[in-house]
């Protein structure tokens, strides 16, 4: 028999409640210190490094997890309406459509950067998507897309390859890892994994709602992926290139996911 | 004469105390991200009682311009939530507690007593037992909206992914606005839990920390299994 049993029961009582207690506050320093920890430590991209690190591993379980094959839910047209115009970082100077150009760089089979003209895009096919676009505050607008699927584009102005094939689109693994996309004055730039760039439902998009982009919302070419939130859809591509380092990335630098999947 | 009576298992402590600040983290943070976007209120048409959230209440608590910190506290917090509540749900099964926490047919009559009871409506004596039904209803409640959080968090993080539960909670907006009110469901579970843990008692406190409770030797505790309403099962265990 411990000493423990011989004693009467409030007497005991007391002793449980030290040791829990102590317990109790142990637990409580360890839990503050870990917290001044968390947010004292050093910044990464506008968070604390292990913060960062932490959306860095969710973003490797769902670039594991991600399927081509799942779509965003499609709505009819009549679903459709006008998004909110919420930036214009990077559209700052006014278009002038006449010396608009798509540079793309890392094509293969070219010395150098290729520029195109709109009349390259509409040359592929013509692709609706209708759904949500989705953006990082939390709203989310259904809106009517029409464009080219950027896959469609990668496969007409293939990258060079890491086996030195020619590439495939349904063989991203032997492509540059990302694709780079950037205003034409630099000023806005997104970074995207190959697999999001070659989604079926993401189109270079020169139409919405049935109108011409207008300059608000991107003319003449902008970029629709409804498998990124609404920050990776960026307005007035000025440059596309092929890469096998991952891009900068605008809003990654201000603290927010580098992959903003959904 | 008083004995020592083992009321709470260690392990459910612990569940219980890591979850309370785990779980302020993901309010804070969630508020930090429903600031960007705060549509939520209460009203009638055109008319709006309560909106979600007065300025004063973001310059108070100093949750406004900070989305990004937000989101980045939320998507590492949510694992801790996620497994400590993992963890509580299959530890409540595997040892059996579940049974002191299942509401069951004779529950709900219960709870109304044990409502009136604590309204002073009522004078009738409350089951002695471990939870009673009102809070067999609470607590069971609670892990069901912690399921329900996880679910609509995972519609709203991945809505593409996971298309098809964003599909069966409603669509996509429809689970942020589920996740929202299921938080708003914590805070108004989180008042009523602290004033009843504060009426009922140092003694019942303490059990959480130490897991025993000083109870009265002539009272014996009623099986779980003997779960009749109110003063009668006292006088039918006699």
């Amino acid at each position: 028999m411990s000493e423990m049993d011989t004693l009467d029961p409030e007497s005991r009582m007391r002793r449980l409640s030290r040791r829990s207690f102590l317990w109790g506050g142990a637990a409580l320093a360890g839990a503050y210190a870990g917290w001044q920890w968390l947010i004292n430590r050093r910044p990464d991209g506008g968070v604390p490094w292990p913060l960062r690190r932490t959306l860095e591993m969710n973003e490797q379980l769902n670039r594991d997890y991600f399927q081509p094959a799942r779509l965003s839910t499609v709505y009819p047209v009549s679903a459709a309406g006008e998004p909110r115009r919420n930036g214009d970082i990077g559209m700052e100077e006014e278009l002038d459509p006449g010396a608009w150009a798509l540079k793309v760089e890392g094509v293969a089979g070219a010395p150098g950067p290729i520029t195109l003209r709109m009349d390259a895009i509409r040359s592929l096919p013509k692709v609706d998507v209708v759904t949500e676009l989705r953006c990082i505050e939390g709203w989310s607008q259904v809106v009517h897309w029409s464009g080219a699927r950027l896959s469609d584009f990668i496969a007409k102005h293939p990258p060079v390859t890491q086996s030195g094939n020619p590439a495939r689109v349904d063989r991203p693994d032997d492509m540059p890892e990302y694709v780079g996309l950037a205003t034409p004055d630099g000023g806005y730039y997104v970074g995207l994994d190959m697999p999001a760039a070659l989604h079926p439902q993401t189109l270079l998009c020169y139409e919405m709602n049935g109108q011409p982009l207008t300059a608000d919302h991107g003319a003449p070419l902008r970029l629709v992926i409804p498998v990124r939130y609404g920050v990776k859809n960026i307005k007035r591509i000025g440059t596309i290139r092929y890469v096998q380092q991952r891009p900068p990335d605008y809003w990654a630098e201000q603290g927010y996911d580098w992959y903003a999947g959904l | 004469m008083k004995r020592l009576e083992k009321k709470h298992p260690l392990a459910i402590r612990w569940f219980h105390w890591i979850n309370f600040p785990v779980l302020m983290v993901m309010i804070w943070s969630g508020l930090l991200i429903y600031w960007a976007n705060d549509v939520y209120r209460i009203g009638f048409g055109d008319r709006t009682l309560l909106k979600f959230f007065p300025d004063w209440f973001y310059a108070r608590l100093q949750v406004d311009h900070k989305l990004a910190m937000g989101m980045a506290f939320h998507f590492l917090f949510m694992w801790l939530f996620a497994i400590n509540g993992l963890l509580y749900v299959i530890y409540t099964g595997m040892s059996g507690e579940w049974r002191y926490l299942l509401p069951n047919r004779g529950t709900l009559r219960e709870a109304a007593q044990v409502v009136l009871h604590d309204l002073h409506l009522s004078k009738a004596r409350l089951p002695r037992r471990k939870f009673n039904g009102a809070q067999q209803i609470a607590y069971t409640s609670i892990i069901l909206m912690g399921a329900g959080s996880l679910a609509t968090g995972l519609a709203i993080y991945k809505p593409v992914q996971f298309g098809w539960v964003a599909t069966l909670l409603g669509g996509y907006m429809m689970a942020r606005f589920l996740h929202f009110w299921l938080t708003v469901g914590y805070c108004l579970f989180f008042v009523v839990h602290v004033a009843q843990v504060m009426r009922a008692g140092w003694n019942n406190f303490r059990a959480m920390i130490t897991g025993y409770e000083l109870a009265d030797e002539e009272l014996p505790e009623l099986p779980a299994e003997a779960i009749v309403a109110g003063a009668t099962v006292q006088e039918a265990a006699r």
